[in-house]
């Protein structure tokens, strides 16, 4: 510090007296600050894994989770375009696929807490068919916009009951008090499957696809039925469904296993 | 008399700092995460100037294969970077503090000034100012960046729920290149602030931690300063 020429010499020194004492107490906060930081760091990283996530850090999606779900409004639609921006998206994940499925006998093996059904290919089709065109997000951060053409996962949860409790035929959305909470979806060969929460898989966007893009679907993208749910991550989006489970229990998710968020929703 | 003139309140000083680690913590999860769809880059007439990033730079910070966690950080951390930042402005908002750095109608005229002064072209010493003209710009630029962040993010977090924000932004699309751009604004900002940190002095940077400036005899108080100013 230099000195300033107008001020006496004890001034001074009490002025740079007072500055040292402040500056040390700065820097010892600063320090304590810094240590704390670096210890609360340490302390995270040491913590034990909960499905690959250090387990603070599953409880904060956990807590993200709550608020987006009480949060939810299943009148917001995933914004939709005109057909012809619709792009053929890449093939991402192979898992649970398997190529050689034998169409005839595939069953959709839909459960509930009331009973177990399976369908056939034409009962899906049977049901009102649907189209929308809106973009699949994948949770690596890329976007395409895709034409759906399919089943709505509510109509078949009206049609079969097997979304309530109570096993009743009809609308499931005017019996909420009777709804099972999750979805589980699994392959036939079980090699991939998903958890979904009732309210995102009862979305009205939520359609059991056989059609994409105005064509029929393709093996790698999950025929003979794949799972669209723009309002998910593309990881929640099963290709080759084999079971629909409604459940009281929140389903195992292959990629939750791996370290990602469980719900993973828009 | 030459004395200790108080410049950044404890409050101040605090939301600072504690961004530091905060905004650390976004952008090294927020680049976990945008190394699995890394696709921006920099083209002149279609040649490639500068792929972000290349792959020796992912490497030397360990990020590739690590979305999943990212994505955990990412999204714990968004709370305490909203949070601090809603504090500050409502802290500077009511404290008064604003007036000091949001923008007036001198702000760009002296903003010049300082470029010219810092490239050694204007001689004259700036006039006494808390904040000048280009901090005036940067501090409040730098805050609006934050908002940038939050509503951006929140456009590609839940684009569905907040779809209209989304479609304000520009798309899905658009609104992630968006929140990318206003990442690399705040490592352009790291840099600039601190050369000018530098630049400035031990009892300027001083003042960021313990609060107080020394102020030698003659010179007026900021509150004085910037009120002739005005």
């Amino acid at each position: 510090m230099n000195k300033p020429m107008s001020l006496p010499d004890d001034q001074y020194r009490e002025l740079n007296q007072q500055l040292r004492r402040m500056t040390r107490r700065g820097f010892a906060w600063g320090g304590a600050a810094i240590l704390s930081g670096f210890a609360a760091w340490k302390w995270l990283g040491s913590r034990s894994e909960e499905e690959m996530l250090r387990w603070p850090l599953r409880r904060a999606l956990e807590l993200d989770e709550k608020l987006a779900r009480a949060t939810f409004n299943p009148a917001r639609k995933s914004r939709e375009f005109l057909p012809r921006s619709a792009r053929m998206p890449r093939v991402n994940g192979r898992y649970g696929i398997d190529p050689n499925l034998e169409r005839k006998s595939w069953r959709l093996q839909i459960a509930g807490s009331s009973g177990a059904l399976a369908w056939t290919l034409d009962q899906v089709k049977a049901l009102p068919r649907f189209e929308i065109t809106t973009e699949l997000r994948c949770i690596e951060g890329w976007s395409e916009i895709v034409t759906w053409g399919g089943a709505r996962l509510v109509d078949l949860a009206s049609a079969t009951g097997l979304a309530l409790r109570t096993g009743q035929v009809g609308d499931p959305m005017t019996h909420t008090a009777d709804l099972l909470p999750y979805v589980s979806l699994t392959t036939p060969n079980a090699g991939y499957y998903v958890g979904l929460d009732i309210a995102s898989a009862l979305h009205s966007q939520t359609l059991l696809c056989y059609e994409m893009n105005g064509e029929p679907l393709t093996i790698l993208h999950g025929a003979p039925l794949r799972l669209a749910i723009p309002v998910k991550y593309g990881i929640k989006n099963l290709k080759q469904i084999g079971t629909i489970v409604f459940t009281d229990s929140r389903p195992a998710d292959y990629w939750t296993s791996k370290g990602y968020d469980w719900y993973a929703g828009f | 008399m030459a004395r200790l003139e108080p410049k950044h309140s404890l409050a101040t000083r605090l939301f600072h700092w504690a961004n530091v680690p905060i905004l650390a913590v976004m952008i090294w999860s927020g680049l976990l995460i945008y190394w699995a769809n890394d696709v921006y880059e920099i083209r002149w007439q279609g040649r490639l100037l500068f792929h972000f990033f290349p792959d020796w730079f992912y490497n030397a910070l360990k990020m590739p294969g690590r979305l999943g966690e990212g994505l955990s950080w990412h999204f714990t951390f968004m709370w305490l970077f909203a949070i601090n930042g809603l504090l500050y402005v409502l802290y500077t908002t009511m404290s008064g503090e604003w007036r000091h750095l949001v923008p007036n109608c001198q702000t760009f005229a002296e903003a010049w000034q300082v470029v010219l002064h810092d490239l050694h072209l204007r001689r004259t010493p700036l006039p006494r100012r808390k904040f000048n003209g280009a901090q005036r710009l940067a501090y409040s630029g730098v805050i609006a960046m934050g908002a940038g962040s939050l509503l951006t993010g929140l456009a590609i977090y839940k684009p569905v729920q907040f779809a209209w924000l989304t479609s304000l932004l520009g798309g899905y699309p658009a609104a992630r290149f968006e929140h990318f751009v206003l990442t690399i604004l705040y490592g352009v900002f790291f840099v600039v602030h601190i050369v000018q940190v530098i630049k400035a002095g031990w009892n300027n940077a001083r003042s960021m931690i313990i609060g107080v400036e020394l102020t030698q005899d003659g010179e007026a108080s900021y509150e004085q300063a910037d009120v002739v100013a005005r």
